[in-house]
């Protein structure tokens, strides 16, 4: 299934910090068709680095970051529902962010860029769903970063989502949570290149990007996973090199993964989605996740991985027993698997069952 | 066979081939909120959703049972039954229902006062120790008895609190419970007379005098 990505183009988005955006573009992409009640959609949100294409095979012969989840037969069957994603706001996928050119000066923003948040990404993605003419979701679907949108989804439009599955997510980032970020973005800063955040037309700060994707990958990742897949194994050498090129499959691993990252990421977007998701709290400072989630109309499946530290399961379960003790719907289970937070991308076999068997529930009650 | 013979033979009939399911299928009212603690797979709360649409919730310590009944469709989450009564507000529920499972539990009589916190009513089904065949099993073999309700080694058996029909009566009496009903199993068959002796389940709906 070869997809193609959309755009659409809105005049004007106030947000959060009380600015206002102009001009603001977002790329998407869907799968399946809409019923005549317009109710089988799902709003699939991708996670830090992910984009609109979710599903299927695009035109570069790449296919979507949750292709495994989505598609004919899938957790999310596509045979069935109507699934959106859309690139994020403060992106660089399609979607307006720091490297896009500011209608009012001609140049690309850089660091004049506003300060967003999680809530701004969602009332940009609720003006995508009503661009299409669909007024309630059946369902908000994502993991991590995604997961923080599904949960602000169903606090800020309760009335428009009837499912939300955040997946290996949280209610706020911990204080480890907030310090990887601010290593991935010192780096960047660290960078000579970065040049403030005015490289555009230049050579961007592609050493300090790839240290911070690096340290990206091993907080994605498990001790487990790493031992099973590079253990001490040496890089194309029998012995060690006794010098401070690649020895380790491991180094050589995260360099690679660090550079391919440089080529499809702006360092300045990495800058401010992950201040926003450092922002994030839905409970909005007071601490009371319960509180938080009383406006809160939508059944929620929630899902946690058993090695994946760097959003391990309490968080997960804070949000459950926020839910019970109000009494809302809640289904949850951790999910026994090695790989770390990257489980909800790689390991779905269980997820799939999961999402498919909720998914079908909660439709057949609409009908 | 006329309906008045079958009603007489007293045959309880079975849901997913239990007849204590078959006998909470019958207490519980229709659009009525169900909390069902050790839910196992979810069969009992689906075919309530789906034959009493009821709204229908459970707790589940098993990883791959839960999944299983989030798969179903049903709403479960991973919790051990302490920690899941625990997080929940005052009367949440017209029935929490706890099935073959309180002779599991560290503090039955915790659990209990919970369930009626968080339920208007209870059904608790659970194995009658008292039935002659554990008796006698015991009494014969001078060991840990082990019968087909009771089927582990002492070291292996989940039970790890035995209690007895008249047991129970006595816990609601020094609770001040109300026993709306009771109903005594042996296999597929009901039992009316001295259920303590003859009975291998017992299934009660009780509720707190208010």
């Amino acid at each position: 299934m070869i997809v193609d990505s959309s755009s659409v183009r809105f005049a004007s988005l106030s947000l959060d910090s009380g600015s206002t955006l102009v001009d603001v573009d977002v790329a998407y992409e869907t799968y399946g068709a809409l019923n005549a009640a317009r109710s089988n959609a799902i709003l699939v949100l991708h996670a830090f680095s992910g984009d609109a294409h979710a599903a299927g095979i695009n035109h570069e012969g790449k296919p979507g970051w949750w292709d495994n989840m989505i598609g004919p037969g899938k957790g999310f069957d596509t045979n069935r529902y109507f699934v959106i994603c859309a690139n994020i706001l403060g992106g660089c996928r399609g979607t307006t962010g720091p490297a896009s050119v500011n209608p009012a000066t001609g140049c690309p923003y850089a660091m004049s860029f506003p300060v967003i948040t999680i809530g701004d990404m969602v009332r940009l993605q609720k003006m995508v769903i009503d661009h299409l003419g669909i007024s309630r979701l059946l369902a908000v679907a994502g993991g991590s970063m995604g997961g923080m949108q599904a949960l602000q989804w169903a606090v800020q439009y309760p009335d428009a989502v009837v499912a939300a599955l955040p997946i290996a997510s949280t209610t706020r980032h911990s204080a480890q949570q907030i310090a990887f970020n601010e290593v991935g973005r010192q780096a960047i800063m660290a960078d000579p290149d970065w040049n403030e955040g005015n490289y555009y037309g230049q050579a961007p700060p592609a050493r300090g990007l790839a240290v911070a994707r690096m340290v990206g990958h091993i907080t994605y990742m498990s001790d487990d996973s790493m031992r099973e897949k590079f253990g001490r194994r040496l890089r194309g050498k029998e012995a060690f090199g006794f010098g401070f090129d690649v020895d380790f499959e491991v180094e050589s691993y995260l360099r690679y993964r660090g550079s391919q990252f440089v080529n499809r990421f702006d360092a300045n977007s990495y800058l401010y989605i992950t201040k926003a998701m450092d922002y994030f709290d839905l409970t909005g400072g007071n601490g009371s996740v319960a509180a938080a989630l009383e406006v809160a109309k939508a059944r929620f499946l929630i899902i946690s991985f058993s090695s994946d530290w760097l959003y391990p399961s309490y968080q997960s379960q804070e949000m459950v027993r926020a839910l019970r003790s109000r009494n809302r719907d809640v289904a949850y289970v951790e999910l026994q698997s090695n790989y770390g937070h990257d489980s909800f991308l790689v390991d779905v076999a269980e997820q799939s069952a999961l999402v498919a068997g909720f998914l079908s529930t909660t439709f057949e009650r609409l009908t | 066979m006329t309906a008045k013979a079958a009603d007489e033979l007293a045959f309880v009939r079975e849901v997913l081939g239990r007849s204590d399911y078959a006998i909470i299928g019958d207490i519980v009212e229709r659009n009525s909120r169900v909390l069902d603690l050790g839910c196992g797979e979810g069969e009992l709360l689906e075919w309530l959703a789906v034959n009493k649409g009821v709204d229908a919730r459970g707790v589940e310590l098993s990883g791959p049972k839960v999944q299983r009944a989030i798969a179903r469709g049903v709403s479960v989450f991973q919790c051990d039954i302490d920690q899941a009564l625990r997080d929940y507000p005052d009367q949440a529920f017209d029935y929490v229902i706890l099935s073959q499972t309180l002779q599991e539990t560290f503090r039955p009589r915790q659990v209990l006062r919970e369930m009626l916190r968080v339920g208007r009513r209870v059904i608790v089904a659970f194995p009658n120790f008292g039935h002659w065949r554990v008796r006698l099993s015991m009494l014969l073999s001078g060991r840990a008895p082990r019968t087909s309700l009771f089927p582990y080694e002492w070291h292996e058996s989940p039970n790890i609190h035995f209690l007895t029909i008249e047991d129970f009566e006595d816990l609601t009496r020094k609770e001040g419970l109300v026993v709306e009903r009771r109903y005594f199993l042996a296999g597929h068959r009901k039992v009316t007379f001295r259920p303590n002796l003859l009975a291998e389940t017992a299934v009660y709906l009780v509720s707190s005098r208010v």
